[in-house]
C-alpha cells in the first residue's frame, strides 16, 4: 500500500505539470451524472474537455456522443462541428459528419437573425427604449446559442444604454458575465460582478450568491487563489442548482476548499471554513473534501494528501481547475510540511517521511527548498537525518551588520568627496566667473 | 642672450633663498626656448656642474630642454641617461621643481618611454614613486603621475610597489581624465593582489564618476567591474543614482557579452556558465580579461557551497559534489578543504564518514581586539566629517553651483 501512495505522491509532484501528456485514469468518472449537473453551452464545453483530457476510450467515447447529441439538440453548429471532428467516424453512421443539417440549421439561424433585426431597427426608429434593449437582448440570446459568443458579448454590453431599472442592469451584467466566463475574459467578469452589486436595489439571494461563484471564479483563473477562497466561501447555499449554466455547488465545495487549503493561515481556516455553516452545506455535497480539510486543520497530513491524490484524476478533468491543479497541491503540500515543522525544535525526518508518505531523500530536497525560501527557519542534518530548527542570534548578527554599514558609510562618503571635487572642476572649466 | 656657462653659474648662484629663486625663475624662463634648445645637444656636460638637490629648478630646465629633442635621446639610448634622470628625480628638491611642474612632468613620462623602450620598466619604478611624492602638494591630491606610475608597476608585475600609492585616498583632482586612468590602472594592481574588495572601489569611482561623453577607459573599466563584482559578491549591482547619465545609458551596450555572462552566472549552473565561456573565449581573451573571466566561473562553485551552508548542518560529500555539479566527492572536499582556509567559510570534514559539518561564525563580537576595531572605525569618521562639512560650505558659498 504505501509503496503504490509513494508512488502516487512522487506522480503526483511531477505529474502536475505535465498535465496535458499524462493520460488521466477516470474509471471512477461518471460521465452522466457529472453532465447532469451542468446545462446550457457548458455542459457541451465540459463533455468536450474531458473527452480531449481523459485517457480511456470508453469514456471518450461516451462524452463525444454525449456532446453531439446534446449540441445537435440545441443546434448550435460551432459545437456540433467540432464535437464531430473529434468523433472522427468512431461512433458509427449516426454520428458521422451531416453538413445538410449544419447547412439546413445555419439557414434557419440566418432566416431568424434577419427577422430579429429588423425588429431591432423598427424599435431604434420607434425610440422605445425597453423595446430597444429586449431586442438587443434576444439578438444576445440567439448568437449565444448558435455559439457567436463575441457578436453576443457586443449585443448584451449595447443594452446597458437602454437599461432603466437596476433589475435590467443586473439582468445584463449577468448575460455579460456568461458570456465572458465561456470567452475566458475574466477581467470583463470581475468588473461586471462589481457595477451589479453596486446597484441600489437589494438584490436576490440567489443573485448574490451567483455573482459571488462568478467572482470566485475569475479570480480562480485569474491565479488570486485567496481571493478566490474568500469569494467561494461567501456564496451562500440559495446557490444551490440555479447556477448550473456556469458552475455547480460541488465545484464551488471543491474549488473554495482547495483554494483556501493553498493560501489561508490556520486561523483563516478555522473560522472561514470548518466553523462556515454556509459553506458546510457545499461541502456535504463532496464528503472527501470535508474529510481532507479536517484532516489538514488536524494535522494528519499523510490521509490529507491521500485524498488529494484521489481526487486529483477527476479534477484534472475540471476545464476551469485544471491548469491550477498543480499549483494548488503544491501550495498545499508546502503548507502541510512548514506547518509539521513549526511546533518543534528537532525533527527526525524518518518520522516525518513516513508521515508524509514520501521518501527521505525526496522530502529532504523538498526542505531544502523551502529553507531556501525562507519559509522554514531550520538546518538540515544530513548525517542523522535530523531538521533542526534554527533562531539567528540577533547580538552577533547586529554587530555584523553595523561593522558592515559602517564600512560602506565610509566607502560612499569617500567617493562622495572624490565626486564632489570632480564637478567643482567641471564647474571651474566651464565658468569663467 | 646669455650662453649656457653663463646660465650656469646663475643657476649655481641663485639657487639659495626664495627670492633668488624667483629671480632665477625668471632669468630661466627667459632663457628657455630657441635659446636652450638650440644647444641642447651639448648640455649634458653642464650638468655635472650642477647638483640635483641644491639646483633642482636650473637642473630641471636644463635636462627638460635636453630631453625634449628626440635625436639627443636616441644618441644617448640606454646609457647613462637614465641614470642621471632617475638620479635627478630621487634627489631634487620638492619646493624648487613645484615652480615648474609642466617641465617636470614632461620629464618623468620621458624616463617612462625610455624605459618601455628597453623592455626595463622596473627600472622605472624607484624613480617615479619618488617623483609623485615630490610632485604633489599634499598626500590627497592625484597627479598624472600616479597613472604612469601605476602602469610602470603593471608591466613590471611589481604589484606591492603600486600599493603604498594606492593607499592614499584621493580627493583632489586636477585633470579629470587622470583619475580614470587612475582607478583603472590601480584596481588591476588590486586584482593582482587578489584584493578584490579594494579593486571594485576604484572601479566603482571610475564608472560612477560625472562624464559628460563615454571613454574607452571607462567601457573598459566597466567591464572588469562586471567581473569582479561578480567573484566579489555574485552578482552586479544597478548604477546608483549618481551615476552620469551617458554611463548609465551607454554603458551595457558596449559591453553586451559582459552583461549576459552575469545573467548567466545568475542561473547557478556551473555547466552553463562554462559553454557560455568557450562559446566566448575569444572576445573575453581579446579584452585580456580571460583570467578574470576563470576566475569568475570557479567563483561559481564558491557561491554554491555557501549557500549550502545556510542550508545543512551536515552533508556528505557526495550530496554536495552533486549539488554543486563537481564530478567527485574528492574534489568537493578539495574545494571545502580550500575555502576553509581562505576563511570563507566555517566548517570542519570528517573524512572517516565522508561528512562536512558546518559551523557557525566563531565571532563572538567580544574579544578586546573587535572592541579596538570597532573603536578606530568609529576614529575614523570623525575624521572625515571635517572634510564633508567644509566642502559642502564652499560648495554653496560658490556661484557658480547656483548658476549652473
Amino acid at each position: 500500500v504505501s509503496a503504490a501512495a509513494a508512488a502516487a505522491v512522487t506522480n503526483g509532484l511531477g505529474g502536475g505539470e505535465q498535465a496535458a501528456a499524462a493520460p488521466v485514469s477516470a474509471d471512477q468518472l461518471d460521465v452522466e451524472a457529472y453532465a447532469a449537473q451542468y446545462s446550457g453551452r457548458t455542459r457541451v464545453a465540459r463533455l468536450l474537455f474531458i473527452a480531449e483530457r481523459c485517457g480511456v476510450e470508453a469514456i471518450q467515447l461516451e462524452a463525444l456522443r454525449m456532446a453531439h447529441d446534446e449540441a445537435r439538440a440545441r443546434e448550435d453548429t460551432v459545437l456540433y462541428l467540432d464535437a464531430v471532428l473529434k468523433i472522427n467516424s468512431r461512433l458509427g453512421p449516426r454520428y458521422r459528419h451531416d453538413q445538410a443539417w449544419v447547412d439546413s440549421v445555419n439557414r434557419r439561424a440566418e432566416q431568424r437573425k434577419e427577422k430579429l433585426e429588423t425588429e431591432l431597427n423598427g424599435y431604434r426608429t420607434n425610440l422605445i427604449k425597453e423595446s430597444i434593449r429586449m431586442g438587443y437582448n434576444d439578438i444576445g440570446d440567439f448568437f449565444y446559442a448558435h455559439g457567436h459568443l463575441s457578436e453576443a458579448f457586443k449585443s448584451y454590453i449595447r443594452t446597458r444604454d437602454y437599461c432603466t431599472t437596476s433589475k435590467h442592469i443586473v439582468q445584463m451584467c449577468m448575460h455579460v458575465i456568461l458570456v465572458s466566463i465561456e470567452l475566458g475574459q475574466f477581467a470583463h467578469v470581475t468588473n461586471y460582478v462589481s457595477k451589479a452589486e453596486q446597484t441600489p436595489d437589494t438584490l436576490d439571494a440567489v443573485i448574490v450568491a451567483k455573482l459571488r461563484a462568478a467572482a470566485g471564479l475569475a479570480n480562480l483563473e485569474t491565479k488570486k487563489y485567496k481571493l478566490a477562497a474568500r469569494k467561494f466561501l461567501e456564496t451562500g447555499p440559495e446557490l444551490g442548482s440555479n447556477y448550473s449554466e456556469v458552475i455547480a455547488p460541488q465545484d464551488v465545495a471543491v474549488y473554495g476548499a482547495l483554494c483556501a487549503l493553498a493560501s489561508f493561515d490556520r486561523s483563516e481556516l478555522k473560522s472561514k471554513v470548518i466553523d462556515n455553516i454556509n459553506f458546510r452545506n457545499f461541502l456535504e455535497l463532496v464528503p472527501e473534501v470535508r474529510e481532507l480539510v479536517n484532516d489538514f486543520y488536524a494535522s494528519r497530513y499523510g490521509s490529507c494528501l491521500e485524498h488529494l491524490e484521489k481526487l486529483k484524476p477527476n479534477l484534472l478533468l475540471d476545464i476551469h481547475l485544471r491548469e491550477h491543479l498543480g499549483t494548488l497541491y503544491n501550495d498545499i503540500r508546502h503548507k502541510a510540511i512548514i506547518q509539521y515543522t513549526l511546533p518543534f525544535i528537532s525533527v527526525d525526518l524518518n518520522t516525518m517521511a513516513s508521515a508524509f508518505k514520501s521518501s527521505v531523500s525526496m522530502l529532504e530536497k523538498e526542505l531544502a527548498a523551502l529553507i531556501t525560501e525562507n519559509k522554514i527557519q531550520a538546518r538540515i542534518d544530513s548525517h542523522n537525518k535530523i531538521l533542526y530548527a534554527r533562531h539567528a542570534d540577533q547580538r552577533n548578527a547586529t554587530f555584523q551588520r553595523a561593522l558592515q554599514t559602517g564600512n560602506e558609510f565610509e566607502r560612499d562618503i569617500k567617493a562622495m568627496l572624490l565626486r564632489a571635487n570632480l564637478i567643482k572642476h567641471d564647474f571651474n572649466q566651464k565658468n569663467w566667473l | 642672450m646669455e650662453s649656457v656657462e653663463a646660465l650656469v653659474a646663475h643657476i649655481q648662484g641663485l639657487s639659495g633663498s626664495a627670492d633668488e629663486l624667483a629671480q632665477l625663475h625668471g632669468l630661466l624662463k627667459q632663457a628657455d626656448g630657441d635659446a636652450l634648445r638650440a644647444h641642447s645637444a651639448g648640455l649634458l656636460p653642464f650638468l655635472s656642474h650642477l647638483h640635483p638637490g641644491a639646483h633642482s629648478l636650473g637642473y630641471l630646465y636644463l635636462l627638460d630642454s635636453f630631453v625634449s629633442s628626440s635625436a639627443n635621446l636616441r644618441a644617448h639610448a640606454g646609457g647613462d641617461l637614465l641614470v642621471t634622470v632617475a638620479d635627478f628625480l630621487t634627489s631634487c628638491s620638492a619646493d624648487q621643481i613645484r615652480m615648474a611642474p609642466d617641465k617636470f612632468l614632461n620629464v618623468c613620462r620621458v624616463l617612462k618611454n625610455e624605459v618601455m623602450q628597453l623592455n626595463a620598466p622596473i627600472r622605472g619604478i624607484a624613480p617615479l614613486r619618488a617623483a609623485v611624492r615630490k610632485i604633489q602638494t599634499s598626500s590627497e591630491q592625484l597627479t598624472p603621475l600616479h597613472a604612469e606610475y601605476l602602469m610602470l608597476c603593471l608591466l613590471a608585475k611589481q604589484y606591492k610597489a603600486g600599493l603604498s600609492v594606492l593607499e592614499d585616498d584621493i580627493f583632489e583632482v586636477d585633470q579629470p581624465k587622470d583619475l580614470f586612468l587612475y582607478c583603472y590602472y590601480g584596481a588591476m594592481i588590486y586584482i593582482g593582489l587578489k584584493k578584490f574588495r579594494k579593486a571594485l572601489e576604484l572601479l566603482h569611482n571610475a564608472v560612477t564618476a560625472p562624464m559628460s561623453s563615454l571613454n574607452a577607459i571607462t567601457v573598459e573599466a566597466y567591464k572588469k567591474y562586471v567581473l569582479v563584482s561578480l567573484i566579489q559578491s555574485g552578482q552586479v549591482p544597478s548604477f546608483p543614482k549618481y551615476t552620469s547619465s551617458t554611463a548609465q545609458r551607454n554603458l551595457k551596450n558596449h559591453t553586451q557579452i559582459y552583461v549576459d555572462l552575469s545573467t548567466c552566472y545568475g542561473t547557478g549552473s556551473y555547466s552553463d556558465l562554462e559553454t557560455f565561456i568557450q562559446s566566448n573565449a575569444e572576445a573575453f581573451q581579446t579584452d585580456n580579461n580571460f583570467g578574470l573571466v576563470k576566475q569568475v566561473l570557479s567563483s561559481m562553485y564558491k557561491r554554491n557551497i555557501q549557500r549550502l551552508t545556510q542550508t545543512y548542518l551536515t552533508l556528505s560529500l557526495e550530496d554536495i559534489a552533486s549539488s554543486v555539479q563537481l564530478n567527485t566527492p574528492k574534489e568537493a572536499e578539495m574545494h571545502v578543504l580550500r575555502m576553509i582556509e581562505d576563511g570563507e567559510i566555517h566548517a570542519t570534514i570528517n573524512q572517516k564518514d565522508g561528512m562536512v559539518s558546518f559551523n557557525e561564525d566563531p565571532e563572538q563580537y567580544k574579544s578586546s581586539e573587535m572592541v579596538e576595531h570597532i573603536d578606530s572605525s568609529i576614529q575614523s569618521f570623525h575624521s572625515l566629517c571635517p572634510s564633508i562639512v567644509s566642502t559642502n560650505i564652499t560648495e554653496d558659498l560658490k556661484y557658480s553651483y547656483w548658476i549652473a
